[in-house]
């Protein structure tokens, strides 16, 4: 071939030989680390810091935390009662988002319609998370034959239509804040559950687990420093999509007429009022709460996603 | 294969025989029956005999008996608000509507879907792949039933392009799949669009490009096909979520599909109905699960079946 005949230097030009310099081999130094040591969620939360999207959705949750706590105290109106003169007002400065059909503040009534969504999301998530925690945990820990047993009974709840359990039981049991949740998780945790079983079974056989038990780690060690680090990436992911499915389950069963009950307010019961008020062209009714149902599962879905991105150590820079 | 498929079946009749007697059990421990809020004037003994008529006055173990035995065969008696029609000719009519909006749904959601994830990853991090990844967590953050509202005050009430409700011709299909397929078209985007770009990196990729196939050719008959495993995944996850969509979609179009008579047989304590449409449900939906794992392992060479028996 041709190219082998040619010279080493493709620029044609000679690098000067004092370019290079020889450098000392310092044998005490061979163990030190380059960068300062980062903990797993510290490295975690430089590289979701990256990702503006997921920063912006961090940042409008925690506002709206805030705001339903704070907001409903601070307002001027009650949530129950409304001023008849004042029916379907339009946005002004003294109703900033107009009123409805029974002079109600919508302002006041959407941030106690936001105590009860995230309410129901976070309750859900984290019954989810405990439970999910300890199925999994159990099954994929113990293996064997309490494994295969234990992911039966997964395999045929799974295929139960999750909704139509919920809707069945809220039928039986009334509609309550309490009846929502508990109809939530009865079929919720699966997927945590699966996770968690998935993620144990594929560390407890890695080496460095194997390595620390074979320096003599305690149990508790090991679970703390060696399992639970590696696990939490993905089950931080699933509590923060578990939270805004949760909420669409909330807004859709209120949607339906079987979630939170009037004179109480929930973001899906107030679409559900507004729908019949749409057709008035009273839009802020439905609006609003539209907005922040849509605005609420954007935040936590780009902020899943860009903890899924932070979590994985295959991104690590 | 023959064992993995048995195995499968079984855990399916499990399934629907666990979902048929979790819902014997919840339906009547509803307080009440369907006679109360009926007709407040019947006397006592005509609500005798009505109960003696659909055997409510039989032991709960009885009754059971009578469920499983009209599940087996498919037979889930006459509708007790509707007197002059039986659960399946409810069925027969409403599950035709139900599946034309979900077959129409499902197609859309996978074609748009598709299209946009490939260009997405085609055009990794150009403005494309900006533009429809932005519309995709849109699709996923805004729920189906206000996607609908909004349809019908934008393109119905302000503009009068569509008719806003019932179906019967394909003007009123549009906005109903537009509402129900928007969710899952995004979903399936953003699962192409990662697959795509991880298998675009593969080897087998270059090779292709090496050996001066087309682009196009590369993309549909290398990258694409690969691509789709984990869409094909969660397709059965896909149909249960339209398959629930369907009930509040059906409601606000006033569609005269399943999810409507669902709807009204619970608020009607219709016993009959209410099992009948939870069962039927239940197992269609169990069944596509079950074939969506049947076609995954037919598309996917690298999955043998009877192996699968460990997970």
């Amino acid at each position: 071939m041709e190219y082998h005949n040619r010279p080493i230097d493709t620029t044609g030009q000679q690098i000067p030989e004092d370019w290079f310099q020889p450098i000392e081999k310092d044998l005490n130094k061979a163990e030190e680390v380059a960068r300062p040591s980062l903990s797993f969620y510290k490295d975690a939360w430089l590289r979701l810091k990256q990702n503006r999207l997921a920063i912006t959705g961090l940042f409008f949750l925690i506002v709206l935390i805030l705001a339903a706590v704070f907001a409903p105290i601070f307002s001027p109106y009650s949530i129950s009662e409304g001023a008849l003169r004042n029916q379907n007002l339009a946005p002004s400065a003294a109703h900033w988002f107009g009123t409805d059909n029974l002079g109600r503040d919508v302002f006041t009534r959407l941030w106690h319609g936001a105590r009860v969504s995230l309410f129901v999301g976070v309750a859900a998530a984290l019954i989810d998370f405990f439970i999910g925690i300890i199925y999994g945990g159990v099954a994929g820990y113990k293996g064997g034959r309490t494994d295969s047993v234990m992911m039966r009974i997964i395999e045929v709840l799974y295929g139960l239509p999750h909704l139509l359990v919920v809707i069945l039981l809220l039928v039986v049991m009334g509609p309550s804040l309490f009846t929502i949740i508990v109809a939530l998780t009865i079929t919720g945790w699966i997927g945590m559950a699966r996770i968690v079983r998935g993620q144990v079974m594929q560390l407890r056989n890695h080496e460095y687990v194997l390595a620390s038990k074979t320096l003599g780690a305690s149990t508790g060690r090991i679970i703390r420093k060696n399992l639970l680090p590696n696990t939490m990436g993905p089950i931080i992911v699933q509590i923060t999509l578990t939270v805004p499915s949760a909420i669409f389950a909330e807004a859709f069963l209120s949607f339906l007429g079987l979630g939170i009950q009037a004179p109480n307010a929930s973001w899906g019961s107030m679409a559900n009022d507004g729908l019949s008020a749409i057709l008035s062209g009273d839009w802020w009714l439905l609006f609003f709460p539209a907005l922040f149902i849509s605005l609420t599962m954007f935040a936590f879905n780009v902020l899943g996603d860009g903890l899924r991105d932070a979590f994985d150590p295959k991104l690590r820079r | 294969m023959a064992i993995y498929l048995i195995r499968r079946f079984v855990i399916m009749i499990a399934t629907i025989f666990v979902i048929a007697t979790l819902t014997f059990i919840l339906m009547h421990s509803i307080p009440g029956n369907p006679f109360t809020t009926q007709d407040r004037s019947t006397s006592e003994a005509v609500q005798e005999n009505l109960k003696a008529h659909y055997h409510l006055d039989e032991p709960m173990i009885v009754q059971y008996g009578i469920w499983l035995k009209s599940l087996a065969t498919f037979d889930f008696g006459p509708s007790i608000k509707q007197p002059t029609e039986t659960v399946n000719d409810l069925l027969g009519r409403g599950f035709p509507i139900s599946a034309e909006l979900g077959m129409w749904t499902i197609t859309i959601a996978l074609i748009s879907g598709i299209t946009l994830g490939v260009l997405a990853a085609l055009k990794h991090n150009g403005i494309i792949d900006y533009i429809a990844m932005t519309l995709a967590v849109l699709g996923i953050s805004i729920p189906n039933f206000i996607l609908a509202t909004l349809l019908i005050q934008q393109l119905a009430v302000n503009l009068q392009l569509l008719p806003a409700a019932t179906w019967s011709s394909p003007m009123h299909m549009i906005m109903p799949i537009i509402a129900l397929a928007t969710g899952p078209t995004a979903i399936i985007a953003r699962l192409t669009r990662s697959s795509m770009l991880e298998v675009l990196t593969q080897d087998y990729i270059k090779t292709a490009r090496a050996k001066g196939l087309s682009p196009a050719k590369i993309v549909i008959k290398h990258a694409l096909r690969n691509a789709l495993m984990p869409v094909v995944t969660i397709l059965g996850t896909l149909v249960a979520a339209i398959l629930t969509g369907t009930f509040v979609i059906e409601r606000i179009f006033a569609i005269p599909g399943m999810g409507k008579y669902f709807v009204e047989s619970i608020n009607n304590r219709d016993y009959p109905v209410i099992m009948g449409t939870t069962v039927f449900y239940s197992a269609f939906l169990i069944f596509m699960l079950f074939l969506v794992d049947i076609v995954y392992s037919i598309l996917d060479p690298r999955i043998k079946l009877h192996k699968k028996g460990g997970s």
